[in-house]
């Protein structure tokens, strides 16, 4: 299948390997992937947070510029994902706004494509069987507690693509490449990660709590597809509490026995190599 | 003249929070109540009562990290997410400013980033947060070592139309 692609901000920046690896897995599984021409940032918290038609005109013109394809666009940013998702809910309820973001724009916004996450379109699109296809190392004795945080569920009547209080399709997907996702309560709790540089105390607490439920739980690691979610968990975590996190994508690619991961994992704060290496898996 | 609770519904734009019958599952929910002087349920409260002014001088507008749990679980759909965005909105434009100054600080460098150069650039971002906001040596340590990781990257493609960028947000400038 052929989509575009958003990979937004953070991904050409502290995320470079959730790019990678997205781009990798999806070759893999037959998902041809066309780069937005010339997108520009979301706007993310930032945008919303302070003005409220720039939220909604900055996501529109990358909209825009996607829909001169008629084909899905993937976004593997959560909060890209998000924002991208909230304008197309406003701008199909609002006449009004949408005809005034469009004069701002200076574009038609159509609302003829599905904006998606990569986790929707493998578990839903490509399959689970058609993954488990790929899998050539099963990753055996890796726990992850799945962890989608807020930006990819919420509001559900505006993200809708799996449960906004107990999702299961990161926890599937994580179960076909061998791994043994752990039952856990805290797959939608908030990292704090908007407020990670401007209020870290708050953001520590916040973050150590998450780590020491997923260990309750049985975990050895974190999973996400979130780049704010990651960077998170992975630089705020106390001492003591640190678990490695991951980008599902990453153990998907692991999985699949493609060349990268061990360069991507270089790049965590919490290195997960002696965990791979002492189960096998590296 | 509009009240407090006329002006926070105009901009909401939706279901008017006087529906909001105050269960608390909105306070109950949040994870950031323990750091907020006043919780959501009694922002609410407060708006109705026209207590404006501590309402915007409030660090608990700033807070909210929109997580939007309050929206997901409101058996009333108060949208309290977007009712905190709308307060902060308030409080800049009527220049109140922000209790919680750096935040505001970090959205702004966050804005010029995207202004400048149509993508952010985080290097960049964090280097004009800091001076912005004056917090020079904190996570000095961990830049480093993703610096040396090479997971920062100091150049980075931005948008080329800069123009059309440009337009929004000065079509999209608050008076």
């Amino acid at each position: 299948m052929k989509v575009s692609y958003y990979p937004g901000c953070s991904l050409h920046g502290t995320a470079k390997e959730y790019d990678q690896s997205v781009r990798s897995v999806s070759r893999a599984l037959g998902i041809d992937l066309e780069e937005i021409e010339d997108w520009s940032c979301c706007g993310a918290s930032s945008a919303h947070s302070t003005n409220f038609k720039l939220s909604i005109a900055l996501p529109a013109r990358d909209l825009i510029a996607a829909e001169k394809k008629t084909q899905d666009v993937m976004v593997p940013c959560a909060a890209c994902f998000n924002r991208f998702k909230t304008a197309e809910h406003h701008l199909s309820h609002d006449p009004a706004l949408k005809a005034e973001v469009e004069e701002i724009v200076g574009g038609r916004y159509q609302g003829s494509i599905a904006i998606r996450n990569p986790i929707d379109i493998i578990a839903n699109d490509i399959g689970l069987e058609a993954l488990s296809a790929k899998v050539v190392k099963k990753l055996a004795g890796l726990k992850p507690a799945s962890y989608y945080g807020c930006l990819l569920l919420r509001p559900p009547e505006v993200c809708r693509f799996d449960d906004a209080e107990n999702p299961v399709l990161l926890d599937r997907i994580l179960t076909t490449l061998g791994a043994e996702a752990r039952p856990w309560s805290f797959k939608t709790d908030c990292c704090g990660g908007s407020l990670t540089i401007s209020k870290t105390t708050i953001v520590t607490k916040m973050v150590d709590k998450l780590m020491k439920m997923a260990r309750e739980a049985g975990a050895n690691c974190l999973v996400t597809a979130c780049p704010v979610c990651t960077a998170n968990l992975d630089m705020r975590a106390s001492a003591g509490a640190k678990l490695p996190v991951f980008y599902f994508t990453e153990l998907a690619a692991l999985a699949m026995g493609q060349e990268g991961p061990e360069g991507w994992f270089k790049l965590h704060q919490t290195d997960p190599r002696p965990l791979l290496q002492g189960l096998g898996l590296l | 003249m509009n009240t407090f609770l006329e002006e926070v519904n105009e901009k909401i734009n939706g279901v008017p929070i006087q529906r909001c019958y105050h269960c608390r599952k909105c306070t109950a929910g949040c994870p950031m109540t323990s750091a907020m002087e006043h919780n959501p349920n009694r922002v609410i409260k407060m708006i109705q009562m026209g207590r404006r002014e501590a309402v915007l001088n409030s660090a608990t507008i700033w807070l909210c990290v929109s997580c939007e749990t309050c929206i997901t679980r409101c058996p009333n759909e108060v949208d309290i997410a977007r009712m905190m965005d709308v307060l902060r909105e308030i409080a800049i434009g009527t220049g109140v400013g922000a209790k919680e100054k750096n935040i505001l600080k970090f959205h702004e460098a966050f804005l010029t980033n995207i202004r400048v150069g149509g993508r952010i650039n985080e290097p960049s971002m964090m280097v004009h947060y800091k001076l912005k906001s004056g917090d020079l040596f904190s996570d000095m340590a961990m830049g480093m070592d993703m610096f040396m990781k090479g997971k920062l990257s100091l150049i980075s493609p931005r948008t080329k139309d800069m123009k059309s960028v440009r337009r929004i947000f000065e079509k999209t400038k608050q008076s």
